[in-house]
């Protein structure tokens, strides 16, 4: 298990497993890890990823996210070469610069963000996004320093900012340097806020820590996608401190919205008509999507194949089996 | 072994018994025995001088956690002058985790905010060990913009296990609480002093140290997560803590160097606690130093001296 793995909290690492081991397998079918439903791939990524059945929002990646949030096309990433710096050549089982390069090969990302320029229904915004796979969205230099960079850019332009946070906290790798980039980020929001230019901020799950302590909650709309679990403190902690079970449904966003910290729990479908209203509100802008447009395309499902269907019942136990390509359709029906 | 004194501190712990047990036999008894308590007495400054120049990360972490280590309650009163202790956040109560008020530095009126862990069991309680609770940085806030209102300087004292890991600190909202201090810090139009007098532990501590200036005391320590809990991550042993101090350089030396941290004030022989007196003067000189070099600058200069300083924070 990677030092990673050991920081998300106990529930949220569970979660990470189960959907790792539930993808059944690599190909065209994927359960969903809420309500086991066997979902077609391509359905489910027309569904941006949300489980048509029982509307859970699956994780998805850094680019995906900004991906399905902008405009097609007009899309120009940005302050791609910020690098994260090992200032304090940090070493425990492993080096932290043999930690990163790792991390990159596999996700393919120089850090944990990725930030783009782009349209929102035509609207000019800079939106940002973490990368949870990469070193669990954890906030470093690299992470601070580009989350900075788009929001200074933001401020020339004078054209709003979007972050969607997905992350276990700040980057223990780089230490106090880490901590600082909590101070960084919260203080170029703050410009903003004087300039008056719109920052939102969208949590996804899961989001802790440092991030959760800074940028995160500084939007002036925050906004949390359903059930998304968010807080200071992990779960474990918190246990582990008044040495009590939790309540059920605890840091999760509909907690987050009973409790004030957010403005509105706005399901994946519904962000990128969602946001375009509430930012075109804000910078008076004539634009207001229309309603048609608010809504995603409701996929039609695509029936089980029946030699899936009768699987179904025992994929639970019979994941490994399910692995091989040889009990499974893979053609398109 | 004695409590007084801390594992690695204990040959020097043995020699003050000694030293004690020589003065009482001195005290009734006719021979001259001044001489030999003298003598140990030097043996005893050396050998502490000898272990303080060793110490290693982890060392400095348990001196920064002493039991008899000074807090801002022992501070303020040998600092300041003419203390107001201001309470509660207006909004949902006092927490008493985070003391602050109006004092005087040198005759100049300031607002002075400090965490405070407690000394006595009870007062431990009563200060929850020095974990704020979301009301406890919504009092320094308010504090913060009364100061700016009235052109009055912050100084902050930073001393914090971590801000409270609790239901109802997550309820009201612990992180939003954090975070918009860290914003609001980054543009008040007044000079903020902060010092870290023993443990500075991550957002907590971050929540009260965003200013001009930022200093740390000797054998204080500063860190994004408890070296038990970087080590419990790591080593999945809290064992390990020294180990992870040391990897994640806990101390105002690897700061300094990082360009984190400002200044370092010398700390007496053996610690903060072997001397009170003398660890105040220290801090109130340096604070005195500080505020009347922010002032010299004209409030615009400073504004903009602490933004570059925050966004140059982990550029080499």
């Amino acid at each position: 298990m990677s030092w990673l793995d050991k920081i998300i909290p106990n529930a949220v690492r569970s979660e990470v497993k189960e959907e790792r081991r539930s993808s059944v397998p690599e190909g065209l079918w994927k359960k969903c890890v809420k309500c086991e439903a066997v979902l077609y791939r391509p359905d489910l990524e027309r569904n941006l990823n949300v489980c048509p059945k029982c509307q859970h929002h699956m994780r998805i990646g850094a680019r995906r996210r900004l991906e399905i949030f902008l405009d097609e096309g007009d899309r120009k990433e940005i302050h791609v070469n910020v690098e994260p710096i090992d200032r304090l050549k940090f070493k425990d089982k492993k080096r932290y610069r043999d930690r990163l390069s790792a991390a990159q090969k596999s996700t393919g990302e120089r850090d944990a963000l990725v930030a783009v320029e782009g349209k929102l229904f035509g609207m000019p915004v800079i939106a940002v996004a973490f990368e949870f796979n990469f070193h669990g969205g954890s906030m470093g230099y690299a992470v601070g320093e580009k989350f900075t960079r788009s929001a200074q850019t933001a401020l020339e332009k004078n054209i709003p900012l979007v972050c969607f946070a997905a992350s276990g906290g700040a980057r223990m790798q780089e230490a106090l340097i880490s901590l600082m980039q909590m101070a960084k980020t919260s203080a170029v929001l703050e410009r903003m806020k004087q300039f008056s230019i719109p920052y939102i901020s969208v949590m996804t799950d899961p989001l802790y820590g440092g991030v959760s302590a800074s940028l995160a909650l500084l939007g002036d709309i925050n906004v949390a996608e359903p059930d998304a679990r968010a807080g200071f403190a992990g779960p474990n902690i918190i246990e582990q401190t008044i040495r009590q079970k939790l309540p059920k449904g605890f840091q999760r966003s509909e907690f987050l919205l009973e409790h004030g910290a957010i403005d509105m729990i706005v399901p994946r479908g519904e962000l990128r008509g969602k946001l375009a209203g509430v930012l075109s509100k804000l910078t008076h802008s004539a634009m207001s999507p229309r309603e048609e447009e608010r809504q995603i395309d409701v996929p039609v499902l695509t029936e089980t194949p029946a030699v899936f269907a009768a699987l179904e019942g025992e994929l639970v136990v019979a994941d490994d089996d399910l692995t091989g390509d040889s009990t499974l359709p893979r053609s398109e029906p | 072994m004695n409590p007084n004194y801390l594992d690695f501190e204990q040959p020097i712990a043995e020699l003050e018994v000694k030293i004690e047990e020589l003065q009482l036999v001195g005290s009734d008894n006719d021979i001259n025995i001044g001489e030999e308590i003298a003598n140990l007495r030097a043996k005893s400054t050396r050998l502490t001088e000898k272990v303080y120049s060793n110490l290693t990360a982890w060392d400095i972490v348990k001196v920064a956690r002493h039991p008899m280590r000074p807090y801002t309650m022992d501070y303020i009163p040998r600092v300041f002058t003419d203390f107001d202790e201001l309470h509660g956040d207006r909004h949902f109560g006092d927490d008493n985790a985070i003391v602050g008020g109006l004092a005087r530095l040198d005759d100049e009126p300031v607002v002075v905010i400090g965490q405070e862990k407690g000394r006595s069991v009870k007062d431990k309680v009563a200060r929850n060990f020095g974990m704020p609770k979301p009301e406890g940085y919504r009092k320094a806030l308010r504090l913060m913009q009364l100061a700016e209102r009235f052109s009055l300087p912050v100084i902050t004292l930073i001393d914090t296990p971590g801000a409270y890991p609790g239901i109802d600190s997550e309820e009201r909202g612990i992180s939003e609480a954090i975070a918009q201090n860290l914003a609001v810090m980054s543009r008040l139009k007044t000079p903020i002093i902060c010092l870290v007098i023993g443990e500075g532990s991550s957002g907590g501590a971050l929540g009260i140290g965003v200013g001009d200036h930022l200093a740390m005391l000797q054998y204080s320590t500063y860190f994004v997560i408890s070296p038990e809990g970087c080590a419990n991550i790591i080593w999945k042993t809290s064992e390990r803590a020294p180990q992870a101090a040391e990897a994640m350089g806990v101390t105002s030396a690897v700061l300094q160097k990082l360009g984190i941290v400002d200044a370092t004030i010398e700390e007496p022989l053996g610690g903060a606690h072997r001397d009170l007196d003398l660890i105040a003067s220290r801090v109130k000189q340096h604070l005195v130093e500080q505020l009347r070099q922010q002032r010299e600058l004209p409030v615009e200069t400073m504004l903009e001296n602490r933004y570059a300083r925050l966004m140059s924070y982990g550029n080499d």
